[in-house]
């Protein structure tokens, strides 16, 4: 398949009182052209530097990439220059931040915003920008384009400005889309829609989109497929429907069955996992999640688990066949034996 | 289905709160350019309904709709401009200022930010402790135990007590707000919206500790999230908001199964589903919320279906 984007064993670090902190530690995954793939963890698990590694973005908030290669259509980013990045951000990747007040500047109306993005990346004349803006604007489903572009920021809606957001953020047509929780600001009806654009905008343009978010819920229903990171590593990378089916990671279980299901027993405890992620100072030595790990063993403590293909899925834990050995004896006890699905992960 | 009859408040128990068309208005500044024509927000317009003793009634709505005003004025944190609120049958607003204070001892809020909600010059004894100082409850050795039996109760290690906010997660924040709120041992509790700044492993052990806690103290809870997987989880009864107003109020699985109101449909077919499989026909509200400022011409109608 057409790759457009390929990382292999990032490590992003930040200078920190006590020294080094390797906050991205080894991240290797893929992206296919036309492709979305969510980025799932627990807050501070990693997702967001690595998007901002990605973009080159870390230099300026005191971090280094300290290894690895960040190939965007072949090209190695980690290896540009900062003027050479300068051109490919916001063009060709472009990237929807969470916090969509301060992204925006106050003091200009939206539609000069919005023309300014497509004059720098693009050789027309301001009257076709602004016709473009209005296109734009339009497409992100924001009705009265031409009253809209005359407004400022603070005129708008939290959900208005996220679109507008994404807006400046399609001005260049860009071939990758990273959104870090874009809709995580916004509440159920607005995250729909932006939901809905994402999507459409997949369809229509084959844009390929890295989604980062801790909403397990939205992951489902955007992800081809999911990459679930803990503590600086990523844990698992399956295809959504097998993610769900059956989790291969003790962690990325953890997280599935921690969310109440909108089918489920209501009132029931439950399920989550003990604990709390690592400080990056003091992550545990072996497999970082261990601690929290109901499957821990000694070799667990001593030594990290390499991210390892199983099938066409990834995941890194030295005891996965305990997992599924354990969950396909909770599916007989269930009764009905277990489903066809189930023999199918087993057999791998 | 007979757990359904069982869990049915109106079969069990009476009221432990009533509240009889609440209003809270805001004034706008500068609204309207003529005097006399004052405009105002319409945060809370005209909210009826009970909370059973022992029951958690969830409360749902988009943001600006009013749920976190509602929760205010109920316990009178604010002072509605109109309406009645009934706690074991006295009107409340009717209190003078001391005994509200003494009331406030049964009436408690947790707040959504775990990460502002707490003082971060106090410790976390401090913090818990003052709720015994406010209400003149306990005093020293006596306090230090029962602030420790608190810090236990929302499982954490007492011997936290000297910790400080700072020094804790965000959920284990959120289990010192909990202390806090309950230390005294309320009989009703607002929850506005206390998970919502939690990651998901998190979220379940507040949800679990919330639910234990209601089974082990009997509490009564307005439970405000915007995360309706939760809300359903927790809540026996759901109040659906829209712009001020309660637009459906009924059993969990009625409100889940059946919703009655066009809002509630939409509102419910919004919610991203937790497994593929049961992804569903969205229908995708057009818009946003109107202001509650021209809430007249926001008339509710049949949702755009996209
Ligand atoms: N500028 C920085 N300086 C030092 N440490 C940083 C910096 N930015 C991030 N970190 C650390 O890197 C780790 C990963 O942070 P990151 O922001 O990527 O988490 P995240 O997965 O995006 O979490 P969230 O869900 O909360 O957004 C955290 O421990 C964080 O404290
Ligand atoms: N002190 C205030 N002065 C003026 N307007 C207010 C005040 N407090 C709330 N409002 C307005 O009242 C409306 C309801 O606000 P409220 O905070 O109750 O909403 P909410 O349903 O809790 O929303 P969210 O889900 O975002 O927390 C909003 O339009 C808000 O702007
Ligand atoms: S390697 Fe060990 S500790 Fe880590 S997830 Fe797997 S079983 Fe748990
Ligand atoms: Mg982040
Ligand atoms: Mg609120």
């Amino acid at each position: 398949m057409d790759k457009i984007l390929e990382i292999d064993n990032l490590v992003t670090a930040y200078q920190g009182k006590e020294g080094f902190v390797h906050a991205v530690d080894g991240v290797s995954f893929d992206l296919n052209r036309g492709e979305t793939v969510c980025i799932v963890g627990e807050s501070g698990s990693g997702k967001s530097v690595t998007s901002m590694s990605i973009m080159r973005l870390v230099e300026f908030e005191n971090g280094t990439i300290k290894e690895g290669t960040i190939k965007f259509n072949g090209e190695d980013l980690a290896q540009k220059s900062n003027e050479e990045m300068r051109k490919i951000r916001g063009s060709k990747i472009s990237m929807i931040f969470q916090e969509p007040l301060t992204a925006l500047n106050p003091v200009f109306t939206i539609g000069k915003q919005i023309t300014e993005a497509i004059l720098f990346h693009h050789k027309v004349g301001k009257k076709e920008a602004y016709r473009r803006a209005e296109e734009l604007v339009r497409m992100v489903g924001i009705s009265d384009p031409q009253a809209r572009l005359k407004q400022y920021p603070h005129e708008l809606s939290g959900g208005m400005r996220q679109r507008v957001m994404i807006a400046i953020a399609l001005a260049s047509e860009p071939e990758l889309l990273i959104a870090d929780e874009p809709t995580t600001a916004l509440d159920v009806t607005i995250e729909a829609q932006i939901l809905e654009l994402l999507r459409s905008l997949r369809r229509d343009r084959n844009m390929s989109i890295m989604l980062i978010t801790h909403d397990i819920g939205v992951a489902a229903e955007m992800a081809d497929r999911i990459i679930i990171m803990y503590a600086g590593k990523i844990m698992e990378i399956s295809k959504t429907q097998d993610l769900f089916d059956q989790p291969l990671h003790p962690y990325s279980k953890g997280l599935l069955d921690s969310v109440p299901r909108m089918d489920g027993q209501r009132g029931v405890p439950l399920n989550s996992i003990k604990g709390s992620i690592p400080r990056l100072n003091e992550v545990p030595k072996g497999c970082r999640f261990s601690p929290r790990c109901p499957y821990a063993t000694e070799k667990c403590h001593a030594e990290m688990p390499p991210l390892e293909a199983r099938g066409d899925r990834q995941v890194a834990c030295w005891h996965v066949d305990r997992l599924l050995q354990d969950e396909s004896l909770k599916n007989e006890i269930k009764g009905g034996g277990m489903d066809e699905s189930g023999v199918k992960e087993l057999s791998y | 289905m007979n757990q359904e009859l069982k869990n049915s408040p109106t079969e069990q128990s009476e009221p432990l709160l009533k509240i009889e068309n609440l209003k809270k208005y805001f004034p706008i500044k500068g609204g309207g350019y003529f005097k006399g024509n004052k405009k105002v927000v319409k945060a809370v317009d005209g909210v009826s309904f009970e909370i059973y003793r022992g029951e958690t009634l969830g409360l749902v709505g988009e943001s600006g709709c009013g749920k976190s005003t509602l929760g205010r004025n109920i316990l009178r944190l604010q002072e509605p401009t109109e309406g009645r609120v009934f706690f074991k049958e006295n009107d409340i607003l009717a209190y003078r200022s001391h005994e509200m204070r003494k009331l406030r001892r049964q009436m408690q809020i947790i707040y959504q930010d775990p990460f502002s909600s707490l003082n971060p010059r106090f410790t976390v004894g401090e913090i818990i402790g003052e709720m015994f100082d406010i209400h003149g409850v306990a005093k020293g050795a006596e306090k230090e135990k029962k602030v420790k039996e608190m810090i236990e109760l929302v499982g954490l290690d007492p011997s936290r007590y000297h910790s400080y906010p700072h020094e804790f997660s965000g959920g284990q924040r959120q289990r010192v707000g909990i202390a806090r709120a309950l230390a005294l041992n309320p009989e009703f509790v607002v929850a506005d919206e206390p998970v919502s700044a939690l990651d998901v492993s998190v979220q379940s052990q507040v949800i679990n500790l919330l639910m234990k806690l209601k089974e082990e103290l009997g509490l009564t809870m307005l439970f405000i999230a915007h995360g309706l997987n939760v809300v359903r989880h927790i809540s026996d009864r759901v109040g659906v908001m829209y712009l001020g107003r309660i637009v459906e109020l009924s059993e969990t699985d009625n409100i889940f199964d059946y919703p009655a109101h066009p809002y509630t449909a939409a509102l419910l077919s919004t919610v991203p589903e937790a497994d593929p499989r049961l992804k569903k026909e969205r229908i995708v509200l057009k818009g946003e919320v109107p202001s509650p400022a021209n809430s007249q011409a926001a008339a509710i109608s049949e949702p755009d279906v996209l």
